[in-house]
């Protein structure tokens, strides 16, 4: 055995000592390790330098709205470009809505499409409808936006609000005229725009639950639904709330899709038939044409706000698994 | 392989020593269609000059022009007096063509819909909301109309469409101006926004009882039913070609060509349109000044012919030709 290791070694130092005879090197394996992992290390840092200097630009533009508003800002919800008063909170409210809405429609349906493509499909089958699921993150935004005005909108205002107001018009949520154009409608878009990527982690966390363990929980008797509930579900939590996390990101800043079907109007109101305004989609539609400093001050200060409400919702998401996976763990 | 590169050195070698001069100019979108029919046409003949147009949107052109990155700008609105102070030398401001913003609705009515200014701002403003008020009724006794409720749509994206259309509105209108007052993004009392003249477009399309503004072009080129306007000699005017350029024709000779020609008095006029104008430093002569103030020469003689069928409104004579002085 000994003596084996030691062959290979000594094959090994000789192909070395060939290889760099013949091509004269001038690194050694070892320099040659060092230069890689000094690569690598600019390479990552360069991601952070990225994210920082683009915090840095993002707060320099800012701040002639900052020392204008101050933190007051995100809690006023006047935004009047004509009298260069500017205020926040109607998009932060847009923003935090539509994205919250998204998740509570697109979490269970994609850890339910994954669950169903994993667990009950024939794996030929299930690689194919995944396929198709994929593909739904290949379409542009703008083609959502496009689908969101012409069939969705129109969807909303004449099946899916008499059906809602009907069932549960005693709710504040769905009163209201509604012309299609709102926030339910950038909701759903919004949810079916996040799916694909939630459904493929959802996936990918899934398979990694051992087979001996959803065996061990069929042969204690467990129905199948049981099975799926105890030994897949529980355990795999935290990599399903990741997953559900980086669908959150995406959806707190779509911009176009939403842009063409939330109605643009920066009000804050109980029904979810009534329009609203995001904050990604308020700079996407004004930034162009903005021409006071002060305007285009405010809306860089979203971007910092957005930036801000990101990392937030980002950081909450991860103390919920932290704190599952120590109670897991005892 | 090596032939493959000599080859293309050579291409580029032989593209490199036809010299062209390269013009670039940024700024608003609401034109666009007309200057790049413009740059090709104009390009048959002078092939020696390449326009390079971004449209950006005004506010965008008026800041690269500051900056100094592009050799002229184009705008809708006129330039304001804080932005001509932060640029280097004056700016000349040369009307190149008229658009006008028509109101376009969706009601399934007997006959067209006859509005003047004051009742236009009280919808804008939220103050009338069903279709069978009243004040509506008045200015259309012939049409039955409905007891449904209006929905207002107007642009989400800061334009120079809205700049007009509220222009327009703070004229006829004294709550208007105190209440919401004119710029290209506003605070909106009522309504849904839309993206783009395409956006407001289809939404109108879609739902019924909705009433919105558009570039005339986009009315037309879509068939939506328009509003015809109560202009300043009493006639209802639907938004017309003609209609535009007379509004331009109201403009008196010693006016500046910055001052704003909504609701014009005179007959014919259509009450909401205005000039888009291409923005040009005075300086010191480059070969790139040059080749735009040719350019724009050509554009307000020739180029005129071609307006109409891009739904565009050719200058007045008159004022034409008092811009070709103004750009010798």
């Amino acid at each position: 055995m000994v003596r084996d290791i030691e062959n290979v070694q000594n094959s090994f130092s000789t192909e070395n000592n060939g290889n760099i005879s013949k091509k004269k090197s001038f690194l050694t394996y070892g320099e040659q390790d060092k230069f890689a992992y000094f690569l690598l290390k600019l390479i990552a840092s360069l991601v952070i330098i990225l994210l920082l200097g683009m915090i840095a630009m993002l707060l320099n533009s800012s701040l002639p709205a900052i020392k204008e508003f101050g933190i007051g800002f995100a809690f006023n919800d006047n935004w009047n470009p004509v009298e260069d008063e500017f205020g926040a909170l109607a998009f932060l409210f847009g923003t935090l809505v539509t994205s919250a809405l998204a998740i509570m429609i697109a979490a269970p349906l994609s850890i339910s499409v994954a669950v169903f493509i994993n667990e009950i499909l024939p794996t030929k089958l299930g690689k194919l409808i995944s396929l198709f699921v994929e593909m739904i993150a290949a379409i542009p935004s703008i083609v959502f936006g496009l689908w969101g005005i012409f069939f969705l909108g129109p969807f909303v205002k004449d099946v899916l609000t008499p059906f809602l107001k009907s069932n549960f018009g005693f709710l504040p949520l769905f009163q209201g005229a509604s012309f299609g154009i709102g926030i339910l409608t950038a909701s759903i878009i919004l949810a079916i725009m996040i799916t694909p990527t939630i459904t493929s982690i959802c996936r990918e966390v899934l398979k990694t639950v051992p087979k001996i363990q959803k065996e061990a929980a069929l042969a204690l008797g467990a129905t199948r639904f049981e099975m799926i509930k105890i030994a897949l579900i529980k355990p795999s939590f935290s990599g399903l709330t990741g997953g559900v996390v980086l669908g959150l990101g995406r959806a707190l800043g779509e911009t176009m899709a939403v842009a063409m079907v939330i109605g643009n109007s920066p009000t804050i109101t109980a029904s979810l038939f009534s329009p609203a305004a995001t904050m990604a989609s308020v700079i996407a539609n004004e930034y162009a044409e903005a021409d006071s400093d002060l305007h285009l001050s405010a809306m860089c200060y979203i971007g910092l706000l957005l930036f801000l409400v990101t990392f937030i919702v980002n950081s909450f998401a991860r103390a919920i698994v932290w704190k599952k996976q120590r109670k897991a763990r005892g | 392989m090596k032939s493959l590169f000599s080859l293309i050195l050579v291409l580029l070698m032989a593209t490199n020593t036809y010299a062209v001069t390269k013009v670039n100019g940024a700024g608003a979108t609401f034109p666009y269609p007309m200057y790049s029919k413009w740059f090709s046409e104009y390009n048959k003949n002078n092939k020696d000059v390449q326009f390079n147009y971004q449209s950006i949107g005004s506010g965008g052109g008026i800041r690269q022009l500051i900056k100094q990155t592009v050799d002229f700008g184009a705008s809708d609105a006129p330039m304001k007096e804080r932005d001509m102070k932060k640029a280097a030398w004056p700016v000349k401001h040369i009307p190149t063509v008229l658009g006008a913003v028509s109101v376009a609705y969706n009601l399934e009515v007997n006959g067209n819909l006859n509005l003047d200014g004051e009742t236009l701002s009280a919808i804008f403003l939220g103050d009338i909301s069903k279709w069978n008020d009243g004040r509506i009724q008045k200015l259309n006794p012939a049409v039955k109309l409905p007891n449904t409720d209006i929905l207002v749509v107007r642009r989400a994206d800061g334009s120079g469409t809205t700049s007009i259309f509220s222009d327009y509105l703070s004229t006829v209108s004294t709550k208007w101006e105190s209440k919401v007052g004119r710029g290209k993004s506003l605070k909106w009392p009522v309504g849904i926004g839309s993206k783009g003249n395409e956006g407001v477009t289809a939404t109108v399309k879609q739902t019924e009882g909705s009433i919105g503004y558009v570039e005339l072009a986009y009315a037309l080129k879509n068939n939506l039913p328009t509003v015809a306007l109560k202009n300043k000699a009493g006639e209802f005017q639907k938004p017309s070609v003609q209609g535009v350029s007379l509004s331009a024709a109201s403009l008196k000779k010693d006016a500046k060509v910055t001052a704003s020609i909504v609701d014009a008095a005179g007959k014919g006029v259509y009450p909401i349109s205005a000039f888009t104008y291409i923005l040009l430093p005075v300086k010191e002569e480059t070969t790139q000044l040059k080749e735009v103030k040719k350019f724009l020469k050509w554009a307000l003689t020739k180029g005129q012919n071609m307006t109409e069928e891009l739904h565009y409104a050719p200058l007045p004579k008159s004022l034409a030709t008092k811009m070709l002085e103004e750009i010798k």
